[in-house]
C-alpha cells in the first residue's frame, strides 16, 4: 500500500479507486533485485485481490531446454515466475493478454496494467483505463486492488491533443499494407512522447493486430500510452470525438519520407544474409498463426534459417487443438512462449542478421541480445525464411 | 538532510533504462539512441523524460544493487515508472537514488559535465 501511495504522490492524485483486473510485468527476471523484491513481498503471506495475470517471465517453462544462456540465470527467471505465481496471479506469461477471452477488459473498466504494449492496447484498442504501471507498482495495485485516481483512468486525461494526420504522398497501398503499422507507430511514439494523440488518414476498421503493432511500437519509441485512430479504437469514432470536442494543441503531418526513414532506422543489417527470423512480437495471436500458416502455404523453412514465433500458452493451447502447431512446427517453425526472443538468450544465432516484422524487436534486440536486424513486412519474414536470404518487397512502399 | 553530488550528464532524448543502460556495466545501450555508450553510473543524469518499457523500475532497482546506478535522475515532468523503482530500491538497499521533476527555471541553469548537489527534499544546487 506504500508503494500505492507513493504512486497517488507522484501523479498528484487526491484519491485512490478501484480497479478490477491486474496485469503484472514483474515476474520478468532482471537480477536479484526483482528476487528480493518479491521476497519481501511474500514474506508476509501476501495475495493478490484482484484477478491478475502474468507478463513473460526469462524462460519458456513448457519447453526450458530451449533456453541457451546460463543455467543459473535460467533458474533463477524460474524462481521468479514462481514466486508471482504463489501470489496468485494466473500463470498466462503473455505480453498480449488481450488476446484471452476471460481476462479482457471491457470499455470503461477500470484496471492496473504493466506491459507497455499491453497498457498501450488495454486503453486504445479496449477503451479500459489504466496508467503505465511499471514493475513493483503492477502486484502493488494487483495486492490492494487501489490505483491513484489519476491520469487515464480520467476521461479528460484521454483527449488527444495532438493529430498527426499521414500526408497525401503516403500512397493508398501503403496505407493499406501490414507493414505500415508497426513503422507508423515508431514516428508516432517518437512525435508523441508521453501525450495522447490522434492518427488520421487510414481506412476505418483496422484490424486488432494491426493495432497491436502500432501500439506496440509507440511504446518502444515514446512512452506511448494511450493514442486513438479514427474509425477504428473506440473512443475515437470520428476526430472530434477522439479531441473530446476540443481544439488539439498541434496537427502535424506524416509524410512518405518520414515513414521510410524509419523504416530504414529498423534496420541494422544490409544484404541478403539471413540467419533467422523472429515472428510474434508482441506475442501472435491465434489470426496471426493462421496467417504464419497460410503464408507458408505448404512450403517449408530453409534448413539455414531459424524461424521463430513467439506466443501466449493459451493461445498454443488453442491452436494445437486445431492441428496448427503442427502444420508450423512440420513447416521448420519453432514456437515459443511464456517469454520472447529478444529478452532472453532463445535464438541459435543471435547475433543475426535477424529478420523481423516488429517494430518493437527491431527497436530492442540490437541493444538487448546483440543481434544486428533486418526488418521487413510479415510476407518478406516468410518468403525470407523459406529462401533463405532475405527477400524483399517494396511495392508497399511506392518501389523505394 | 542528505546531498547527493555527482557530475551531470544530459541526455537529448528521454531513455527506458530496460533496453536502455544494461544494468551490469551502467551503459546507455539503446542502439537508437545518440548518446550509445555512455556509462551512466554515479551520474546526475538529466532527460526529458523516462520512456517506454514498464520494465525501467526493476532495471533502476537492479542497478542500484549492482553499485552502477546513476546517482540521481532529473527530468521534465514526472515518471511513475522511475519514481517507484527508486523507492523500491531504497528500501531494498538503504541507497536513494532521487528522481526530482526540474521546473523550467531549474533546467535552464544546468549543464553537461557541471557538479551538482541534489539534496533528499529534491532541491538542486
Amino acid at each position: 500500500m506504500r508503494l500505492v501511495v507513493r504512486a497517488a504522490e507522484v501523479t498528484g492524485a487526491q484519491r485512490l479507486i478501484d480497479v478490477t483486473r491486474a496485469h503484472v510485468d514483474s515476474c520478468l527476471y532482471h537480477g536479484e533485485a526483482t528476487l528480493d523484491f518479491v521476497g519481501r513481498l511474500a514474506g508476509g503471506h501476501t495475495r493478490v485481490r484482484i484477478p491478475t495475470t502474468l507478463n513473460v517471465g526469462g524462460l519458456d517453462l513448457l519447453h526450458p531446454e530451449r533456453y541457451r544462456g546460463d543455467p543459473r540465470s535460467a533458474d533463477r527467471a524460474r524462481l521468479l515466475m514462481d514466486r508471482y505465481r504463489a501470489l496468485g496471479a494466473r500463470p498466462t506469461f503473455t505480453c498480449a493478454p488481450y488476446q484471452l477471452a476471460d481476462v479482457r477488459p471491457t470499455f470503461g473498466e477500470q484496471v492496473a496494467w504493466g506491459e507497455s504494449n499491453a497498457i498501450a492496447f488495454c486503453n486504445s484498442v479496449l477503451g479500459a483505463r489504466t496508467n503505465r504501471y511499471g514493475d513493483f507498482i503492477d502486484i502493488a495495485a494487483a495486492v490492494t486492488g487501489r490505483v491513484p485516481d489519476a491520469g487515464l483512468h480520467r476521461r479528460d486525461a484521454r483527449r488527444a491533443t495532438l493529430v498527426l494526420r499521414l500526408a497525401d504522398d503516403v500512397p493508398p497501398t501503403l496505407r493499406d499494407a501490414d507493414v505500415l503499422f508497426p513503422v507508423l507507430g515508431i514516428v508516432v511514439g517518437r512525435r508523441a512522447g508521453s501525450t495522447v494523440a490522434v492518427v488520421d488518414g487510414l481506412a476505418p476498421g483496422q484490424s486488432e493486430d494491426r493495432l497491436k503493432a502500432l501500439g506496440a511500437a509507440a511504446a518502444s519509441s515514446g512512452s506511448v500510452a494511450m493514442f486513438h485512430v479514427v474509425g477504428s479504437t473506440p473512443e475515437a469514432a470520428t476526430l472530434d470525438d477522439a479531441l473530446q470536442h476540443g481544439a488539439p494543441e498541434r496537427v502535424e503531418l506524416i509524410g512518405l519520407g518520414e515513414l521510410r526513414a524509419a523504416r530504414d532506422e529498423l534496420t541494422s543489417e544490409t544484404g541478403e544474409r539471413l540467419a533467422a527470423v523472429s515472428l510474434g512480437t508482441p506475442h501472435a495471436s491465434a489470426a496471426e498463426l493462421d496467417r504464419y500458416a497460410a503464408m507458408l502455404g505448404g512450403r517449408r523453412v530453409h534448413p539455414g534459417v531459424e524461424c521463430l514465433v513467439s506466443t501466449g500458452r493459451d493461445v498454443l493451447a488453442e491452436a494445437s487443438e486445431r492441428g496448427l502447431v503442427a502444420r508450423l512446427r512440420d513447416a521448420g517453425v519453432d514456437l515459443l512462449v511464456d517469454t520472447c526472443s529478444y529478452v532472453a538468450p532463445m535464438l541459435r544465432n543471435a547475433a543475426g542478421p535477424v529478420m523481423t516484422d516488429s517494430g518493437k524487436w527491431a527497436y530492442y534486440a540490437p541493444g538487448n541480445i546483440g543481434a544486428s536486424v533486418v526488418f521487413g513486412s510479415t510476407a518478406e519474414c516468410i518468403r525470407s525464411a523459406v529462401a533463405g536470404r532475405v527477400v524483399r518487397d517494396l511495392a508497399p512502399w511506392g518501389g523505394a | 538532510m542528505s546531498e547527493i553530488r555527482g557530475r551531470v550528464l544530459v541526455l537529448d532524448e528521454g531513455l527506458s533504462l530496460w533496453g536502455g543502460m544494461d544494468p551490469a556495466t551502467g551503459e546507455l545501450i539503446d542502439a537508437h539512441h545518440p548518446q550509445r555508450g555512455v556509462r551512466l553510473t554515479g551520474r546526475v543524469v538529466v532527460m526529458p523524460s523516462g520512456r517506454g518499457s514498464s520494465s525501467s523500475a526493476s532495471v533502476l532497482a537492479e542497478a542500484v544493487r549492482a553499485g552502477t546506478a546513476p546517482a540521481a535522475i532529473l527530468l521534465d515532468a514526472p515518471d511513475m515508472i522511475l519514481s517507484i523503482g527508486s523507492m523500491v530500491a531504497e528500501e531494498l538497499y538503504g541507497v536513494l537514488v532521487p528522481v526530482v521533476v526540474l521546473g523550467p527555471a531549474a533546467r535552464s541553469t544546468i549543464s553537461d559535465g557541471m557538479d551538482l548537489v541534489v539534496a533528499s527534499d529534491g532541491s538542486v544546487g
